[in-house]
């Protein structure tokens, strides 16, 4: 029977984060065949944070691999022979981990913010469509595939599947703070997973840590706290994301005027129009975004050249902290008025940037039925939530911190050879 | 700039004040849903759909000084309550943000509970699903919640009201 058919010999990936990936079943390594599986290795899982860190190259099929490992060790080493634990519910969990991420398109979070796309309808799509990966998931059983896409959605009826893959403590999260610490080299950012994985236990409705392992959670939420403001906040990415969204707000803006392209945007056609159909985003990656950026620096549109060249040759915007304070929105209206005066569009090269606008969270124990917090099983069985318990995350999870950065183009404002006293003045707000 | 947080404030200036982070977000869910132009992304959570990036926005606005947070302990837990500081209905003036039927659905909203909220926005989060379907998912993933048939009907007729409200305004 295919569902529980097993590979004649183990397949191994060799992995920097989980040293090997293991495959046994038929079913996942059919799955990590299939074309969509495979475009995962053309989108990084880390956008633009290659600018900052260079080692961050790893992309989102490393990543996948990693949840799916991840799960496979929870419920094959962990959770087996457990009460609670449906052993039935396997293979369910094992795809849906391996096929958690499979809608991010390139750079997907600028992506999403201009064009208001989700990529998790697109994950839905890719598994219930007319796709390769289907075909696999329908050799299980009909309804396998409509599974899949619930517990990603985390509309699975089975709640403590949809926890493995999606919760404060979850695979997904376990796998990119460790991966992405590994490939931008930084130091922050690890904890002892190992020991993680086996003071998990299954509840009903979610995994629950055991109290022994409080210190090893507060090292996870330690990492978690650090890669936020470290790495995935960095302010030079965010630079660079906020180039790459107003190159995509650019294109489709001169797409929508009729403006003829030296190279047109063929593949961004639909996204443009905002009638986007499967197979299309299916074509998008980031090789194919990054020869429209190559392409587009020598286009006659003197903004979206400009934007492209900085972003291919890493002339990033600059930025000063922002706090929009009543006082410091009039600064920024007068900044709106003299860019304007100085010739530089503000719509573009005036950007206020917040630490809302990144996909990115830190673990807050929030207020009843707000959000599913991570809970201790204490030794007579009570469920706490670890805030309570843990002196440490209930500092760092009761400080409200957030940031605010206003970035331009340092360059435009350097050149006096034109509106020198114009430039004078807003480099002199803006040094405060 | 900053116009998504203005929305948020001017939702906060419709009504005043609104208890609960749970129903802030369902409240912000329904209002996307029926097509006022928010642009937090949503998934659906233990509690129905929910948004970091909203809980970020609301976090930011509190630390700029523009809504006040009180902490309320109910229970062993604790319960926000929101509205808008002074300087926070002084940025909103730079703003001019034209959702007129805002307000009125939005009040209405306000005066019902976060139970009947969650289960008005899980209904609305599926509601690509046949009626029967949509039950069935209410049954399943809010069991816990007992909703009853009778509040499932009063919830989608709940939401046919506020769409009319919006469509009757749009037409005014």
């Amino acid at each position: 029977m295919y569902p529980n058919e097993k590979l004649s010999e183990e397949k191994v990936f060799k992995d920097p984060v989980h040293r090997y990936v293991h495959v046994r079943d038929k079913v996942i390594w059919d799955l990590i065949g299939t074309k969509e599986f495979q475009r995962l290795r053309r989108i990084k899982q880390l956008g633009t944070t290659y600018l900052t860190f260079h080692g961050a190259e790893h992309s989102r099929f490393n990543h996948s691999l990693g949840v799916y490992e991840i799960v496979r060790r929870i419920v094959d080493d962990v959770f087996d022979g457990r009460d609670d634990w449906d052993r039935n519910e396997r293979l369910l969990c094992l795809c849906s981990a391996l096929l958690h991420d499979l809608g991010h398109g390139p750079f997907s979070h600028s992506f999403e913010k201009v064009f208001h796309l989700d990529h998790e309808h697109f994950t839905r799509a890719i598994i219930l469509g007319d796709t390769e990966v289907n075909a696999v998931l329908r050799r299980v059983s009909d309804d396998f595939p409509k599974k899949v896409a619930e517990v990603i959605a985390k509309t699975y009826p089975n709640k403590l599947v949809v926890s493995l893959i999606s919760s404060q403590i979850d695979a997904d999260r376990m796998d990119y703070l460790l991966r992405d610490a590994y490939y931008t080299g930084v130091s922050y950012g690890h904890f002892d997973m190992e020991r993680i994985l086996r003071v998990m236990r299954p509840r009903e409705d979610q995994v629950v840590i055991k109290r022994s392992g409080m210190h090893a959670v507060e090292d996870y939420i330690m990492s978690r706290y650090q890669m936020y403001w470290q790495v995935y906040f960095h302010p030079v990415t965010r630079s660079a994301e906020v180039i790459l969204t107003k190159i995509l707000h650019r294109a489709k803006h001169l797409y929508l005027a009729g403006y003829t392209f030296q190279t047109p945007p063929v593949h961004f056609h639909s996204l443009f129009v905002g009638n986007i159909q499967l197979q299309d985003y299916l074509k998008l990656d980031e090789a194919v975004v990054l020869y429209y950026f190559q392409q587009w620096q020598d286009e006659k549109d003197e903004i979206l050249s400009d934007l492209c060249r900085r972003f291919i040759n890493r002339n990033l915007f600059k930025y000063v902290e922002f706090h929009p304070t009543n006082e410091q929105m009039k600064k920024l209206m007068e900044l709106t008025t003299l860019f304007k005066k100085a010739g530089i569009d503000p719509e573009y090269y005036l950007v206020v940037d917040s630490s809302s606008d990144l996909p990115y969270d830190f673990y807050r124990p929030g207020e009843e039925e707000e959000r599913l917090p991570i809970y201790l099983l204490m030794p007579n069985g009570e469920l706490r939530e670890l805030s309570r318990e843990s002196t440490i995350v209930d500092a760092i999870s009761g400080k409200r911190r957030t940031d605010h950065k206003l970035y331009f183009p340092q360059d435009f404002l350097d050149d006096v050879s034109t509106k020198r006293n114009i430039k004078k003045k807003i480099k002199e707000i803006l040094e405060g | 700039m900053l116009i998504e947080h203005a929305k948020i404030m001017k939702a906060l200036a419709a009504v005043g004040e609104i208890v609960g982070r749970k129903k802030l977000q369902k409240m912000i869910y329904i209002a996307k849903k029926i097509d006022f132009p928010f642009y937090e992304k949503f998934d659906f959570h233990f509690y129905g759909p929910y948004s970091e990036e909203l809980t970020l926005r609301i976090e930011e606005l509190c630390n700029l000084g523009f809504l006040h947070e009180v902490k309320e302990k109910k229970g062993g837990y604790y319960q926000y309550r929101y509205m808008l500081t002074e300087s926070g209905e002084e940025f909103l003036s730079h703003y001019e943000l034209d959702m007129p039927h805002l307000e009125d659905c939005l009040r209405d909203m306000n005066e019902q509970s976060a139970r009947f909220l969650e289960l008005v926005s899980t209904i609305l989060y599926f509601e690509d699903l046949s009626k029967e379907e949509i039950k069935e998912k209410v049954f399943t993933l809010k069991s816990k919640q007992r909703y009853t048939e009778e509040e499932i009907e009063q919830a989608h007729s709940y939401i046919e009201q506020l769409r009319s409200k919006v469509k009757k305004e749009v037409r005014t």
